[in-house]
């Protein structure tokens, strides 16, 4: 998908159906980056809400000289979703959950027999290394910078870049079309 | 840094995590601008992102959508302003316009209410049930230290300290030993999470001549979260050992893989 600055310019002069085009392009993956964070549906669509409004409110900050705006929003969402996380509500909410990453939420999403493209992205997870699923969800999920993640998974700084490359690769021909 | 070596790298996909520095994303920048194949490279990673992170939820419900719709609308109410070309006032028509919208405004605030008070009724009732799933954590926790606090008081119950051996110096373990109920609990809060496909398997051993009698496996380690695990043991006991199995458990322990180990006091 390329990068829609059309509606991102839209977006910062508040317009309203810039930001509805938006929410579709990038809600569900959003959705999924606090779900797998929170592990609650119905406090995650009010996180995901949050992480909205913050997009509206905030538009005019970004700018593409920060990176992607994909990488903007999903900055937003995650640390939204780690500060509920965090937060004391949510600790006495917590409920025990099997479920523990983004493979695991995968492989029991039911919604996933009724779309195609879910295929592919079954198949990949399946055959994912558990050290490539850590270093993802540390990186994707949960917005770890290259150094936090070396020290978490315990590796030198420098194979952090080439091994998410690897674990990424097969996902990369996934979508190439 | 040509284009090649920049694919290869791995900073692309760090590019989209977000995880390079100001400086190296600068520096990104100013290559993407030479080589637009870069930011083609960048839209591949972050397209796989994007559908990899879809999946990991249940699917959105829409009513997102339309409280976000509400919560972004302008504030300031609409003001409609009264024509007034007519110089009579019609009064009996304007009350009677009056009247109606009046009557529509509080039927359309009753109706709000009463949907509120559904939503008030459904998140308190969800409040409920999550309290009474946290009542049932407590109750489970209660019981397990109300457990342990009984066998380290009753005298009939032999405490066995497992230290840590071979395998893992620092790990340890506790037995408390009902004799009278052939039961062994074993309290592993000090042994480390079993590796995928293995599984910590407890021996009953008799010393001289040294011979091992499997009395169970800590099935679900990480699931079981106060790690307390009862074990029938119907062996007169001289000391028990704790090794790392694969899955299943094995027949005879593997003493290499021997976490800890303790005797009984006679």
């Amino acid at each position: 998908m390329m990068q829609p600055d059309h509606l991102i310019k839209k977006l910062k002069d508040q317009d309203s159906s810039a930001f509805e085009e938006l929410y579709e392009m990038y809600s569900q993956s959003l959705y999924g980056v606090i779900y797998t964070i929170v592990k609650d549906g119905v406090l995650a669509e009010e996180l995901l809400q949050d992480t909205f409004l913050k997009i509206w409110n905030n538009a005019n900050t970004y700018t593409s000289k920060k990176g992607r705006f994909f990488t903007w929003i999903l900055n937003i969402a995650r640390n939204t979703a780690i500060d509920a996380y965090r937060s004391k509500s949510y600790n006495n909410k917590k409920q025990n959950l099997s479920a523990d990453n983004f493979v695991d939420i995968i492989i029991s999403n039911e919604d996933l027999n009724r779309k195609t493209d879910a295929i592919g992205i079954e198949k990949f997870v399946h055959k994912l290394k558990k050290k490539c699923i850590k270093l993802i969800d540390l990186l994707y999920f949960k917005g770890y910078t290259q150094k936090e993640a070396a020290e978490v998974i315990e590796i030198p700084v420098g194979t952090v870049k080439t091994r998410l490359r690897k674990c990424l690769s097969d996902l990369r021909e996934l979508v190439k079309e | 840094m040509k284009v090649e070596e920049y694919i290869s790298s791995g900073k692309l996909e760090l590019y989209v995590a977000g995880a390079l520095s100001q400086d190296e994303v600068n520096q990104l920048h100013e290559a993407m601008e030479e080589h637009p194949e870069l930011i083609q490279e960048i839209e591949r990673i972050e397209n796989g992102i994007l559908a990899l992170t879809k999946y990991s939820a249940p699917p959105l419900s829409d009513t997102v959508l339309d409280k976000l719709k509400t919560a972004i609308q302008p504030k300031e109410p609409a003001v409609i302003p009264l024509p007034k070309e007519s110089k009579k006032t019609n009064w009996l028509a304007i009350s009677g316009w009056a009247a109606s919208v009046i009557l529509a405004a509080g039927l359309g605030y009753t109706y709000i209410q009463k949907q509120q008070l559904e939503t008030d009724f459904e998140t308190v009732s969800k409040e409920k049930q999550v309290q009474e799933n946290q009542l049932n954590d407590r109750i489970a926790d209660i019981e397990s230290m109300q457990l342990l606090l009984e066998l380290t008081r009753d005298p009939s119950v032999s405490q066995v300290t497992l230290a840590g051996q071979v395998a893992d110096p620092d790990s340890y373990a506790k037995a408390y030993w009902k004799k009278d109920e052939l039961i062994v609990y074993i309290d592993a809060m000090g042994l480390p999470e079993p590796p995928p496909g293995k599984v910590y398997q407890v021996w009953s051993l008799k010393l001289d001549p040294l011979t091992p009698t499997s009395i169970g496996l800590l099935d679900d380690f990480d699931r079981n979260e106060d790690q307390v695990f009862e074990l029938a043991n119907a062996n007169n006991s001289e000391a028990f050992g704790i090794t790392l199995e694969p899955e299943g458990g094995s027949e005879s322990p593997n003493l290499e893989q021997l976490y800890v180990l303790g005797a009984v006091s006679p």
